[in-house]
C-alpha cells in the first residue's frame, strides 16, 4: 500500500568510478534519503563523509553524532518527523545499535542501515574483510522480529542496492540493512546511472490507525510528527493507537506476529537472488557479498576447463529463500558454501537442502581467493 | 481550572499511572499550565520521553505527538526529529537516571550542540520504577535497594553539569514551588536554544520509605526544607550547604 514514484537521479545519468562507499552515499541520495546520523568508524566512515558533502546540495540534514546509540536513535526520531533517514556502521557501531534496531522494528520505523562488515569479533582487525554480522543482523537485538538485509557483491550494486533498501524500508516499514564488507566498500569500479529512479514513498491515512491493519499480515499507514495527528509512539506493547498496553497477552501477540508475519509472508517477493551454469551442475556454489566475485570467477574457469560447477548468488539474506534451497537440493546436487565467516549462512542452508551441503570458512581478515574456490570445488567433483 | 486542562489530555487515556504522593503528577500539571498559558498548540509539540516512572509523564497522556523512547535514548531521538523539521516544538520529559545516567552522554552533547528544546528532568534521585535502586543523584548517604549501609558516593549537580556543557539557561525547583517551578518552564519554552530544568520530585514509594520519609507530607516537607534561594546559601555555613539544594535559575552569563 505505499506509492511508487519515478523522480530523476539525483546524479546526472552516465558511468562513474566509484568506491563502494562512494555508491552507497549517493544510492541514498537518489533514493531519498534526506537524514543521515553517523559516527566515525572504519571501514563506512567515506559513506558519512561524502553525505556531509552532498546533502549541502540536496537540502539534507547531516548529523555526526557522540556514538552510534545516539546515531540510530535520531535516525528513528528523523524518520518519524517524516525523513528517509538513514546511518551507516561497522561491527562494533553495529553491536552497539542493536537495542535501537529492535525498536525501530517494533515502532515499525523505515530506516536504513549499512553496515561495511569488518574482520570481527570484538575490535577485531578494523581494516580488513570479514562477513561475521550476519546473524547479528537476524538476531541482534532481543524478542522476535524480522528486519530485511541486502547483500551487494559490486559497487553498481552498493548503489542500487541502497536505494532498494530505502524502498523495501519504505514499503514494509522495517529497518533494512545493506550488509556489505570492506572489500566492497573499499572496491573502486565503474558503474552506471540511469536518468530515472523508482522510489517508493510511505503510505499515509489521514486519522487510520498506525500500528494495526485488519489482515495479520498488514503494513499500516504511517503519519508524521506535526501533522496534527497527535501521533503516540512506544516501544512498549501498543495497541493499533499506539497506546501502551503490557499486560495484555492478546494485543502482544497479535503485534509480534504481524511484524513478523508482515515480511515472512513476503519473503519470496522480497528475497532476491542470481544464477549461473545450473542446467546441469554438479556442485553448486552457494554465495554472497564480495565471496561470489570470487565464485563466480573460479565457477567460470571451471566450466571453461569444462568442468560441472554452478553458482547461485544471494542478494538479499534476510528474509531467507527456504524454496530457493529447498529447490537446489531437490536436484540431489552438492552444495558449496565458502564465507568470511564460522559457517553462519551455511548453518541456514543446511538446514532447508536436502542434499549435502559443504562449508568453506576463512576468518583471516582477508578475501576468498577464486583458486581458493576452484581448488575445493575440483576435490568435491 | 483542573478540567481547563482536560482539552490536553489524549481522550482514551485519563487516569494518571503514579503512586500516591508522586511529584510527577504536579510535574505533569505545571508542564501543561505552562503550555496553556503560553498558548502553545499541542499540534506543533512533540514530546519525547525515555525509560522510567517520569517518561510516563507525557506518553501517551498529552494530546500532542509523544515519542516514548528506550531507556536514556530520548534526547537522541528529540534530535533527529527537531533537526529534520525544525519547526516542531520538542519537550525531553524524563527521568534522573533515564537522562543523567544511562542518557548522561547525549545529555552533555545536546547542550553543546545548543539545538532548540527544553529537557525537564523529573529528579526523584532513585529508581522509582525498578524498585528503589541508588541513582547518580541519589544524595550521599541515602538508603537504597543497592544500598543498605548508605550511597557512598556524591550525586551529580545536574545544573552544574549542564550548564557546563554549554546550556544557555537552566534552573532547578521542587514540586514544593510550583509557580516558581512552572515560571522556569515558560521561561525556558521561550528560549530557541537548549534548556534544561530540573524539577525535584519526591517519591515516598522507594526513596522515603528506604529514608525514614515514609508518608508524602513527610516528604514534601523535607524538600521544603531542605531547598534553599542562591541567596540564602550566599550567606550559610558550608557544612550545613552541603546538605541542602541551591534552587534558582542558573545560567552561563
Amino acid at each position: 500500500m505505499s506509492n511508487m514514484q519515478e523522480i530523476n537521479s539525483t546524479l546526472t545519468a552516465g558511468s562513474y568510478f566509484f568506491t563502494g562507499n562512494e555508491a552507497a552515499a549517493e544510492g541514498a541520495i537518489a533514493g531519498g534519503c534526506r537524514y543521515y546520523a553517523g559516527y566515525p568508524i572504519t571501514p563506512s566512515s567515506e559513506i558519512m563523509e561524502r553525505i556531509s558533502l552532498r546533502f549541502r546540495e540536496v537540502d539534507g540534514v547531516f548529523m555526526q553524532m557522540e556514538d552510534e546509540i545516539a546515531s540510530i536513535c535520531s535516525v528513528i526520531g528523523a524518520s518519524w518527523a517524516g525523513a528517509k533517514a538513514m546511518t551507516a556502521t561497522a561491527g562494533p557501531g553495529f553491536s552497539l545499535m542493536q537495542e535501537a534496531i529492535g525498536y525501530g522494528a517494533f515502532t515499525e520505523t523505515p530506516l536504513v542501515i549499512v553496515d561495511i562488515q569488518r574482520a570481527g569479533p570484538c575490535t577485531g582487525q578494523a581494516t580488513k574483510v570479514g562477513s561475521g554480522d550476519w546473524m547479528q543482523a537476524k538476531w541482534g537485538s532481543h524478542g522476535d522480529y524480522q528486519i530485511i538485509a541486502l547483500s551487494p557483491w559490486s559497487v553498481q550494486e552498493m548503489y542500487d542496492q541502497t536505494i532498494h533498501a530505502f524502498n523495501l524500508a519504505e514499503q514494509y516499514r522495517v529497518p533494512v540493512f545493506v550488509m556489505s564488507d570492506e572489500a566492497v566498500g573499499h572496491l573502486r569500479e565503474r558503474m552506471d546511472v540511469s536518468p530515472k529512479v523508482r522510489i517508493v514513498n510511505r503510505y499515509k491515512k489521514s486519522g487510520a490507525a498506525p500500528f494495526g491493519t485488519e489482515s495479520e499480515d498488514g503494513v499500516p499507514p504511517m503519519p508524521a510528527f506535526g501533522e496534527g495527528e497527535s501521533i503516540t509512539v512506544t516501544g512498549s506493547t501498543h495497541n493499533e493507537f499506539g497506546v501502551r498496553k503490557t499486560d495484555d497477552p492478546v494485543v502482544q501477540t497479535k503485534l509480534v506476529g504481524r511484524i513478523n508475519n508482515k515480511i515472512l509472508n513476503k519473503r519470496e517477493e522480497i528475497a532476491q537472488s542470481e544464477s549461473f551454469f545450473l542446467d546441469d551442475a554438479e556442485v553448486i556454489v552457494i554465495a554472497y557479498g564480495f565471496t561470489a566475485r570470487s565464485a563466480f570467477f573460479a565457477v567460470d574457469q571451471l566450466r571453461k576447463a569444462g568442468k560441472k560447477a554452478g553458482l547461485v548468488r544471494l542478494k538479499t539474506i534476510w528474509p531467507f529463500s527456504d524454496r530457493l534451497i529447498t529447490e537446489l537440493g531437490q536436484r540431489d546436487k552438492k552444495l558449496f558454501v565458502p564465507e568470511m565467516n564460522r559457517g553462519q549462512i551455511f548453518g541456514e542452508i543446511r538446514k532447508y537442502a536436502c542434499s549435502e551441503v559443504i562449508p568453506y570458512q576463512q576468518t583471516n581478515g582477508k578475501i576468498i581467493h577464486p583458486k581458493q574456490i576452484m581448488e575445493q570445488i575440483e576435490r568435491i567433483l | 481550572m483542573a478540567r481547563d486542562l482536560e482539552a490536553y489530555l489524549r481522550p482514551e487515556v485519563k487516569s494518571t499511572p503514579f503512586c500516591p504522593g508522586c511529584g510527577h503528577g504536579t510535574l505533569m500539571n505545571l508542564i501543561l499550565r505552562a503550555i496553556a498559558e503560553l498558548q502553545l498548540n499541542m499540534k506543533d509539540i512533540l514530546f519525547v520521553s525515555g525509560i522510567g516512572c517520569a517518561a510516563w509523564i507525557p506518553s501517551p497522556h498529552f494530546n500532542g505527538d509523544t515519542l516514548h523512547t528506550l531507556h536514556g535514548r530520548a534526547i537522541a531521538f528529540a534530535t533527529g526529529a527537531k533537526m529534520y523539521n525544525p519547526k516542531l516544538k520538542v519537550i525531553v520529559i524524563s527521568g534522573d537516571g533515564d537522562l543523567t545516567s544511562i542518557g548522561g552522554n547525549h545529555l552533555i552533547h545536546a547542550a553543546r550542540r545548543n539545538i532548540n528544546r527544553t529537557v525537564i528532568c523529573a529528579n526523584n534521585m532513585i529508581y522509582g520504577m525498578t524498585g528503589g535502586q541508588v541513582a547518580s543523584t541519589s544524595p550521599l548517604g541515602a538508603l537504597t535497594a543497592t544500598t543498605a549501609e548508605g550511597n557512598p558516593y556524591r550525586p551529580f549537580d545536574l545544573c552544574r553539569l549542564v550548564l557546563g556543557a554549554g546550556a544557555d539557561y537552566v534552573a532547578r525547583y521542587s514540586v514544593t514551588q510550583p509557580l516558581a517551578l512552572m515560571a522556569a518552564i515558560k521561561k525556558a519554552l521561550n528560549i530557541d536554544t537548549f534548556t534544561f530544568i530540573e524539577a525535584l520530585s519526591p517519591c515516598p514509594t522507594q526513596f522515603g520509605r528506604r529514608n525514614q520519609t515514609d508518608s508524602a507530607v513527610q516528604m514534601l516537607k523535607a524538600l521544603m526544607q531542605n531547598c534553599v534561594t542562591k541567596e540564602e546559601a550566599a550567606g550559610m555555613d558550608k557544612a550545613l550547604l552541603k546538605t541542602k539544594i541551591i534552587i534558582g535559575e542558573f545560567s552561563n552569563e
